[in-house]
């Protein structure tokens, strides 16, 4: 009975999971050919023989080359050899581990060579970013080599996922050459803490899970209508009063710290999103007249609407508050929303019917919200930061500043808007195929991997506009329960079409790939869910 | 330290009447220190139908002096206590009648007794257990340590005992198709009384009275006076885990057995083996799981694995019934049994690839019988599901020994036949082993001759009313699952869609109606495994639970039902269950894990 609903795409995918589930322990020669094509997001350019070298956690090492910049010094790749070391050998501090056998090491160490005269150990990474890298495994030493820090994070993902264990538990990684480098520079997850809380646990998780497939910016849709769980050093009364609670459910700022620094060690940017003049419910209640009070008849119906644009006492506020964001999120953006503003609460306020008619905006109130947006812009600019935006600011005509990058997520008529933004010359960002919020039943992550950004009509010029995308997993059905096994996979799919060669589109070698990388997630603790029938060596445990 | 914080809030018999509160503290009296709080509360709606409540709180004042009545208005302090005052039960049960009167309850004064007239005393397995469960499960923080010792300063704790009556033994036993599991609660100042025939009746009572305590904002447990006289609307609420598809490791399972008892299901349907692997490591064929099982050791559920389950699940009154479907559904099977599946030919010789379960052959028979009688030697229910559904003839067909089978017997080209001779084989074997079978709807579509005591199960989505018509019209007992397929996912609140089933409506005499003795809800396996599950499981499964269990004409809303569920899904976290949100919002305690 369970079969029933399949039957369409049941053949392919049968019969994949007769291969790697059901015969997968009588092959041992299978399981390592398998595991060989495992890398998830595929390399740019791959090559590997048959020829293995055996890896001992007593042995081998990841140090630093000569030649590196960086050096002992280096906290970030310090900690990162660390944690490789550990996804590749288990941690060893537990005691089934440690009494492995031990065994010479045919590869003695993975030499990490940092090219450019700054390592960028201390920076934050920006859209800038070169995040290439070039890998050699050989014996007796395996090589490799970016030009800073981020390339080197990269490399180190993929090389532990070269490392595979033979069926006498010993690991094993063959000779390979990879140069390898992201097709996108902005390859983000969304992930909303408003409308539910995520625990600090949550999202530490998930950035954990991010780095292993490659994805470099963290988009925190913070706060919204429901809640507003940041903890604003300036204005503490928001999360005060506007958390679904105000010590357990919010973001302090050391909570934020860590987010950011987490992040950081990963290679990762965190791009908070304040969005407004819609989606602020949660923001009046811990500040008094910043929102619209609405009308009903003549009198005021108690509720409230978008942010009042008409008060002076708005932008007092916003200024203050950007400022405080500003230096709080070190990433060169700050993501401003100005989505979804709803006008009935506009139009049934007197005083901004007055307002209208005096600016001469007759009864379009979009040309109010672009009001509003144009004077936030200008705030947001004089904090020397940069912004991004919802669609509809673009589509509303607000003037924007030349590096504004404007995020596509309406999915009707979206290659029409990816021509516009670009052809008006703004970068801009894709969400709109990827909101991985809605679910379906089967495997949809084939449809995210089907995506092509670029297939819109336009010049090479247009293309070039086109700096990344996003999976966006908004938080309506979503929290601490569901969060992580609803992503992922799912999101590895976005990560693949984002990072590799456009002509990396074959789905039956990208299942087979994904299924043996979801199963790597599990093994690291990510709680990845199934793409269909079979099994993982090693089970989710964390229940 | 003088202001005493204790606030006192409104009960509803039906909260979410109540649009909007207007809730007026009319005198507060502070006592000093040992003393406590005098509140009169007057409640009104805003609602057309005006309803007044008004509260009284008893006094539990102590040695102290009064000191002087004081006037406070604390209007959004008691309207965000109203809010989490839900404290709904979950399912409904069938009569409830709640009062504004409560009472405290302390972790140090509080205890299960058995009633003097009790069957079943102190020694009782099941309720010895139970007690044990549920007093961790109604003071969540006295056993994690992070006890709020304020209120051991405001109050005096009082005694508090729940005693728990009886009629019939029976603590060694198992439940089964016929175990009364009504039950009556009364809850006064300072006892309740759970009075109950069967001890799976006491342990639905337990669940009761342990889902209407609650705290407050201070971590002071209460509960109000309460009357339940509470009954099953349907004996078998059942629940499908598929561990084939994908393993499920144990304590996914023995976990979903928690969470089942919490929404009072009662069979936990054991969808064991199929196609893609063989858990069951069989006593009589260990090959079975040696070869058919994604791995043979670390993938595979052993003799006492299964002992556990199946004793885990007693102890919360829930039968365990597996299912070993053939004829389809095998190809696991073949690979540590040669010669069970019939080859597949090809051109006149075999192709290499195997069918359903070979019905020609004696040996498929013998091996079937031994099968089945280890089945009932290891699962003590009465009830054995056979499988039976979707039977690829494909196969049958190529094979030239099949037809040949079929030419001797007479079947024509009608491979239902060749089924429905299977079918009726294993049907009779099961029950020459006292076994009642449980077969997919299936074997009742193709075949004529179906043993009278067989359970149909419906699966198929499309019609299932017409079918529920047509099997009670043959006077045959059924379970509904179409409906409750929830292993298919979508966007948005489905539970209303699980909610909105009405397993009786459909056209036939009360009789007929009668013949539909439960339902379930089932969670396939082709998506699902120990990283996914319980999210996938729980809240949505609820939904199912109380149609199986309460009056329909009283939970026909599911708007009114949500603002219980919400609650509800929070108590599941409490509790440790990973459930999903309905929608947005929050729980006092999120899930902390991952």
């Amino acid at each position: 009975m369970a079969m029933y609903c399949l039957l369409k795409l049941a053949p392919l995918f049968l019969a994949v999971a007769v291969c790697n589930g059901w015969l997968f322990g009588d092959f041992v020669g299978k399981q390592k050919e398998q595991d060989e094509i495992s890398l998830w997001p595929l390399p740019q350019k791959f090559q590997s023989s048959a020829v293995a070298f055996k890896l001992s956690p007593a042995s081998f090492q990841i140090v630093h080359a000569k030649q590196s910049s960086a050096g002992p010094s280096c906290g970030l790749l310090e900690n990162a050899f660390r944690r490789y070391f550990e996804y590749i050998f288990g941690d060893l501090k537990k005691p089934e581990k440690s009494r492995k056998k031990v065994y010479d090491s045919d590869l003695v160490e993975l030499q990490v060579w940092v090219t450019s005269a700054d390592p960028k150990c201390d920076d934050f990474p920006s859209l800038q970013t070169d995040e290439s890298y070039e890998l050699s495994i050989d014996e007796p030493s395996a090589v490799l080599k970016a030009a800073n820090v981020w390339g080197a994070l990269r490399g180190l993902e993929t090389f532990s996922q070269l490392v595979y264990e033979d069926y006498y538990g010993v690991n094993n990684i063959n000779k390979t050459d990879i140069s390898d480098f992201p097709r996108f520079a902005h390859r983000g997850i969304l992930l909303d803490s408003s409308r539910h809380f995520l625990p600090l646990k949550v999202i530490l998780a998930n950035l954990e899970a991010m780095a292993m497939n490659k994805f470099n910016v963290f988009h925190w849709h913070i706060v919204d209508d429901q809640s507003f769980p940041y903890m604003s050093r300036t204005f503490p009364e928001l999360s005060q009063k506007g958390a679904y609670h105000p010590f357990t459910h919010v973001y302090t700022p050391s909570d934020v710290k860590m987010v950011i620094e987490f992040a950081r060690m990963r290679g990762i940017r965190v791009i908070p999103e304040f969005d407004t003049p819609g989606h602020t419910e949660s923001w009046g209640n811990g500040q008094l007249d910043l929102l619209t009070p609405c009308y009903s008849g003549s009198s005021p119906s108690g509720t409230f609407g978008p942010v009042n644009p008409i008060l002076n006492s708005s932008y007092d506020f916003m200024t203050q508050f950007f400022k405080e964001i500003s230096t709080v999120f070190p990433d060169a953006y700050i993501h401003l929303g100005g989505d979804e503003v709803d006008f009935r609460c506009w139009e049934s306020n007197p005083d901004i019917q007055k307002f209208m008619a005096q600016q001469g905006f007759g009864t379009d109130y979009s040309k109010l919200e672009s009001f509003y947006i144009q004077r936030l812009l200008d705030i947001v600019a004089a904090t020397k930061k940069g912004y991004m935006v919802w669609q509809e600011v673009f589509d509303n005509g607000v003037k924007l500043k030349d590096d504004t990058v404007v995020e596509v997520w309406m999915g009707n008529k979206m290659e029409e808007e990816l021509q516009n933004v670009t052809r008006a010359g703004f970068t801009t960002i894709l969400s709109a195929p990827w909101y991985l919020d809605y679910i379906s039943y089967g495997q949809d992550w084939q449809h995210y991997y089907k995506v092509e950004p670029l297939s819109f009509p336009g010049t090479d010029a247009q293309k070039k506009l086109v700096i990344g995308g996003e999976a966006c997993l908004w938080g309506e059905y979503v929290d601490a329960t569901n969060l992580t096994p609803r992503l992922w996979p799912r999101a590895s799919a976005v990560a693949e079409r984002l990072w590799s060669d456009k002509s990396v589109t074959d789905v039956g070698n990208a299942y087979n790939r994904l299924v043996q990388h979801r199963c790597r997630m599990v093994k690291r603790g990510i709680p990845a869910e199934p793409l269909f029938v079979g099994h993982c060596r090693q089970e989710y445990k964390g229940l | 330290m003088q202001t005493i914080q204790e606030i006192d809030h409104v009960t509803q018999a039906e909260p979410m009447r109540l649009t909007a509160l207007l809730v007026t503290c009319h005198m507060t009296r502070v006592l000093t220190v040992s003393a406590l709080v005098y509140c009169h509360f007057i409640v009104q709606t805003s609602s057309p139908t005006a309803l007044k409540l008004t509260e009284v709180c008893s006094s539990m004042a102590h040695t102290g002096t009064h000191s002087q009545p004081v006037r406070s208005c604390l209007l959004l302090v008691v309207v965000s206590v109203c809010v989490q005052q839900v404290h709904g039960v979950w399912p409904l049960p069938q009569q409830l009648h709640q009062s504004a009167d409560r009472g405290c309850l302390s972790p140090q004064r509080f205890s299960f007794t058995y009633g003097r007239d009790s069957a079943a005393q102190t020694g009782c397995s099941v309720l010895d257990a139970a007690f044990k469960r549920y007093f961790s499960i109604i003071f969540p923080d006295f056993t994690k340590g992070s006890e709020n010792r304020l209120q051991y300063v405001w109050s005096e704790p009082q005694p508090f005992v729940v005693s728990v009556s009886v009629k019939t033994g029976g603590c060694d036993g198992y439940p089964d198709e016929d175990s009364d599991e009504s039950y009556n609660l009364s809850v006064s100042e300072g006892q309740a009384v759970l009075r109950s025939v069967t001890v799976w009746g006491a342990l639905r009572g337990l669940e009761s009275f342990s889902q209407l305590v609650y705290q407050d904002d201070y971590g002071s447990y209460f509960i109000n006076k309460t009357e339940i006289v509470d009954f099953p609307r349907f004996a078998f609420r059942g629940l499908l885990l598929d561990t084939s598809r994908h393993y499920l490791p144990l304590h996914a399972i023995l976990k979903t057995l928690d969470a089942m008892a919490y929404s009072k299901f009662n069979v936990f349907h054991w969808h064991i083996v199929d196609d893609p692997s063989f858990p069951y490591q069989s006593r009589t064929f260990p090959d079975l799981s040696n070869k058919g099982a994604f791995h043979p050791f670390t993938h595979i559920y052993t003799q006492s694995d299964v002992m556990r389950v199946i004793e885990h699940a007693r102890m919360r009154g829930i039968r365990v019934v597996p299912e070993f479907d053939s004829p389809g559904h095998t190809q696991s099977w073949g690979k540590g049994q040669p010669g069970l599946l019939t080859p597949c030919y090809k051109g006149g010789v075999p192709s290499g690839s195997f069918g359903p379960v070979d019905p020609t052959i004696d040996t498929t028979y013998k091996f079937m019988e031994s099968l089945l009688k280890e089945v009932k030697f290891v699962f003590p229910d009465s009830y054995v599901h056979l499988g039976g559904d979707e039977v690829s003839f494909a196969c049958w067909q190529s094979n030239p020994n099949v037809r040949k089978f079929m030419e001797k017997m007479g079947f024509g080209k009608d491979f239902t036949k060749l089924e429905s001779f299977y079918m009726e084989s294993i049907m009779n074997m099961t029950a020459a082993l006292n076994r009642t079978s449980i077969v997919w709807q299936d074997v009742f579509d193709y075949h004529e001759r179906i043993p009278q005591d067989t359970v149909l199960e419906i699966w198929k989505g499309e019609k299932y009313q017409a079918e529920l018509s047509r099997m009670t019209q043959a006077g045959h007992r059924v379970l509904l699952s179409a409906p409750w397929y929830i292993n298919h996912i979508s966007y948005g609140q489905d539970w209303r869609n699980s909610y909105a089933v009405q397993p009786q409506n459909f056209s036939g005499t009360e009789e007929q109606k009668k013949l539909v003795i439960g339902g379930e809800v089932a969670m396939w396996g082709e998506y699902v495994d120990a990283t996914n599950l319980t999210p996938r499981l729980w809240p949505r499964a609820c939904a199912a639970a109380e149609r199986l269990w309460s009056n329909e004409e009283k939970t026909l809303n599911a708007d009114l039902a949500f603002p219980r569920l919400e609650e509800f899904r929070c108590e599941l976290l409490r509790r440790g269950i990973q459930a999903e949100p309905l929608f947005v919002g929050h729980c006092k305690h999120e899930y902390d894990g991952l």
